[in-house]
């Protein structure tokens, strides 16, 4: 039996092991925000927070979440305002839109542990995730405005 | 809140919470049978949209979202015209239904081609203004004044003289009587309060909380997931199969034989994993398993020598290119090329025998449902299509292969079922971009500029080998953006040697553009680099009889400063070319480094499309699409070996990341042309842009794609 708090829920759970926390909280908990891109930690779509680390969800087992704390891109925010997902709307980001939930918790870490982040701080947290549609330069310019935000600059 | 679920307990659970499909899955039941809209007594004046009495305008998306921004854009169109009130529109995804909703252009209900606004602005125009019409025309009996008299602002009709106002909801009743006008006035583009100016994207909000509903996300009741175990081997067969350890793996339901391989259906997709990992399968690996693309490229190139159809002919390029003392040659490659959607394919199928129903990311809503129907022995109108949110397309989309599969194992285990591919499978069975082999003659005249153009081309036809073209036929597919180069150049001759080694070839985002802007773009500045020119006046000097060619040109160098110092160690390129109706320009800016590591510091993109309905969508799909032209140029290659493709996932088939995309300025010439396509035509020039800018800063000239660091070594 695996216990793990996930959106801050806690469930008690009796699944195999091995079984990935991505296909975990796809199939068995139904949030399908958080997506399978490549299954070998290569593009980041997977990405949530495991006590409030970004980690690739695809490779990670659920055991490995045991007594943990894990956010989905459902629970970044309980209304879609955390500063991330505002400058996200605010900049049109999006384009298939696929990918974002990993690039919005990337983000969300970055900003959690470097409130002002630079563009090399952004290349940094940032090169893991994969966006086919090319959409860089907004996410760039969204997490920008999302530390200006953060430090109630101009919005 | 604390929960204890078995876990057979916890997947029903899961299953059940979400039967609501969410954004774009709820089949219209108004616009598709206007009569029964009608009586009650909502103003549905054709397919695209219904009126209700509290003024909710709600607007059927016949284009599937595929990222271009179509479940914004094209209502806006609509919501235009109609001076509808954009907070009260509602959007829908189109059912299949071709009689209905098909591309009025084209005449299926299949989106590729870059044809969503271009193919649709003037439909729905009049479908928004028809509704207006009839608005305002209920309005002027209602008050007893001339239609003329009356104006309208969003959602509400207007009587300045008397100050009389109704709310479209106000008005739909009595509107319904009225018979819908064939020829509606529409707008002067002065009048525009959308299209011109843009509105945010309606899907955002969706997609940044994790709400959106991809094909991967579909969740129906009593579903099953399974995955199918293809042959190695592009196009192979299974021979026989042996299920017993498979069937032992926890969590499997059922393994059955299917077109494309062996279908492991399961409970979850780990468990079916599992199970095709204990499956055991004997291939018939069919032809394929002789074709490796080195040997392709081999027999591309010895087939060159010989003649080939010809695709165009102006002049005599051959006698001239005889007669001539100023010959250049050169030959260029490119590979094949997989479309890498971030979202690997898949599909949901529940075949019943009265009835299939299909949930699925597709481009091509219209094939699907006729694929369900074939597959089924149903009537199409018996095959419901639900076309979800799309995790990429680029080409990849309209393609039947994912359909089959989930539609043939549904059938074969009489229950809903989810079929995913992993990345490998998507990556080794893909549709891919030709490779292609081409070899260029031009003849100087004594200033430098070309007086003769030879250009033949070796390599498949897409068109061809789907069927779509007849064997004989020059297909579009391999010779676009080659035949139709913009130069003013007196001899031209462009041949293509059909040469088809059965690799599936597909739709490629800018298809034939992707290699041949390549090819020609840096064909022609090789020629201005011999003759001592400018490669941008060189190109201006020939593009006299092309202006929109030369104005994307012209802006894109403006805005680059062309011309003006750079930091030590940068190079400028430029290309242009158009495609789908848009011309656009490429500045790239690079660097080099000592161990042949290229940088591509920004990209100066100028396109005009006619008239730009949502700029900054346009802009969107140019930032997007010089990055996946990027990717192709720096790391696209997909190589095979015995008929089984060697790349399987992001390391060996690298997309470009945040840390080495360049910066993309877009600049938009406003023409005022008929609109022209966006998806793709951002794509094309930007190899040659790059790939130009390193010969400027390196004097080396690369003509095989991808760019290889080694090619660029300074030993």
């Amino acid at each position: 039996m695996i216990s793990l708090s996930v959106n801050g829920t806690t469930h008690r759970v009796d699944v195999p092991p091995e079984t990935s926390l991505l296909w975990f909280v796809r199939e068995t908990l139904g949030l399908t925000g958080t997506k399978y891109g490549c299954g070998i930690a290569l593009c980041g779509a997977c990405t949530v927070h495991v006590d409030g680390a970004p980690v690739r969800s695809c490779v990670t087992p659920v055991s490995a979440a045991d007594g943990k704390h894990v956010i989905t891109i459902e629970g970044l925010s309980a209304r879609t305002d955390h500063p991330v997902q505002q400058a996200w709307i605010e900049l049109d980001v999006a384009q298939c839109g696929y990918c974002q939930s990993g690039q919005l918790m990337s983000a969300a870490a970055l900003l959690a542990r470097t409130p002002n982040p630079t563009d090399a701080d952004i290349d940094d947290a940032m090169a893991g995730n994969i966006c086919r549609c090319g959409t860089y330069q907004r996410i760039r310019a969204a997490i920008h405005q999302a530390a200006a935000m953060a430090r109630g600059g101009a919005r | 809140m604390k929960t204890t679920l078995s876990r057979r307990a916890m997947l029903k659970g899961g299953l059940a919470l979400g039967t609501g499909l969410g954004l774009g899955l709820r089949v219209p039941i108004g616009p598709s049978d206007p009569a029964s809209a009608q009586s009650a007594r909502t103003l549905a004046p054709s397919q695209w949209l219904t009126i209700d009495r509290d003024g909710i305008v709600t607007i059927v998306s016949s284009v599937p979202e595929m990222g271009q921004g179509s479940l914004t854009t094209m209502p806006m169109i609509i919501a235009d015209e109609l001076d509808a009130d954009w907070s009260k529109v509602r959007v829908e995804q189109a059912p299949a239904n071709p009689k209905l909703y098909a591309n009025p252009v084209t005449g299926t209900q299949s989106y590729g081609g870059s044809r969503g606004i271009r193919d649709h602005l003037q439909t729905w125009r009049k479908a928004g203004a028809a509704a207006r019409q009839m608005l305002v025309e209920a309005a002027a009996r209602e008050w007893g004044v001339p239609a003329e008299e009356l104006e309208t602002e969003p959602g509400t009709v207007v009587h300045r003289r008397s100050g009389r106002k109704a709310s479209y909801g106000e008005l739909v009743a009595k509107a319904a009587e009225l018979p819908v006008p064939e020829n509606p006035t529409l707008k002067t583009p002065d009048r525009f309060r959308y299209i011109g100016k843009g509105v945010p994207r309606r899907d955002m909000r969706s997609k940044v909380n994790g709400s959106a509903v991809y094909g991967l996300d579909v969740k129906v009741p009593g579903m099953l997931v399974a995955s199918i175990e293809r042959c190695p081997v592009l196009g192979g067969k299974v021979r026989s199969f042996d299920a017993t350890a498979a069937m032992r793996v926890p969590g499997i339901r059922r393994v059955v034989q299917v077109t494309n391989g062996v279908a492991v259906v399961a409970d979850t997709f780990g468990a079916a994993l599992n199970g095709r990992r204990a499956l055991t399968i004997t291939w018939d690996e069919g032809p394929l398993a002789q074709v490796s693309s080195a040997q392709i490229i081999r027999d591309y190139a010895a087939l060159a020598t010989q003649p080939g159809q010809v695709a165009r002919k102006d002049g005599d390029a051959d006698a001239v290119l005889g007669s001539s003392a100023n010959v250049v040659v050169a030959t260029y490659q490119v590979p094949f090329l997989e479309h890498a959607c971030m979202e690997p394919m898949n599909a949901t199928a529940h075949v019943r025998p009265d009835a299939c129903e299909i949930w699925a990311p597709t481009q091509n809503p219209g094939g699907t449902q006729v694929t369900g129907a074939r597959l089924t022995g149903l009537p199409p109108e018996k095959v419901t299509v639900h076309t979800t949110l799309l995790g990429g397309g680029f080409g990849r989309r309209g393609e039947q292969d994912f359909i089959t599969d989930a539609v043939e194992t549904s059938k074969a285990v009489g229950a809903p079922v989810k079929l995913v591919w992993t990345r490998e499978d998507d990556l080794t069975h893909g549709f891919y971009r030709p490779a292609t082999y081409n070899v260029f003659r031009a003849a100087l005249d004594p200033r430098g500029m070309p007086v003769a153009w030879w250009n033949r081309i070796v390599g498949p036809g897409i068109f061809i080998q789907k069927g779509r073209a007849k064997p004989g036929e020059i297909d579009p597919t391999a010779v676009g953006g080659a035949r139709d180069i913009p130069y003013d150049i007196p001899n031209v001759q462009v041949e293509w040697i059909n040469r088809d080694l059965g690799v599936p070839l597909g739709f490629w985002r800018s298809v034939a553009s992707s290699q041949n802007a390549f090819i020609t773009e840096s064909f022609v500045d090789e020629l201005a680099h011999l003759a001592g020119k400018d490669p941008y006046e060189y190109r201006r000097a020939l593009l006299g009889k092309s202006p929109r060619h030369k104005g994307v040109l012209e802006l894109a160098a403006t805005k680059a400063n062309w011309g003006a110092p750079l930091a030590a160690g940068h190079g400028l390129g430029i290309a242009v070319a158009s495609s789908y109706a848009s011309y656009v320009a490429h500045v790239a800016e690079v660097s080099v480094a000592p161990d042949g590591r290229l940088r591509v510091h920004r990209i100066v993109c100028a396109i005009d499309c006619g008239i730009a309905v949502n700029p900054d969508q346009v802009r969107a799909q140019m930032e997007g699409g010089a990055i996946y032209a990027l990717t192709a140029a720096l790391y696209g290659e997909i190589t095979i070996d015995r008929g089984r493709v060697q790349q399987s996932n992001f390391h060996d088939y690298p997309m470009l990341r945040i840390n080495e995309a360049p910066p993309v300025e877009v600049h938009i010439l406003d023409s005022g042309e008929a609109p022209g396509g966006l998806g793709e035509p951002g794509v094309p020039s930007v190899a040659p842009a790059v790939t130009n800018a390193v010969f400027a800063v390196t004097g080396k000239r690369l003509r095989t794609l991808p760019i290889r660091p080694e090619a660029l070594r300074r030993a």
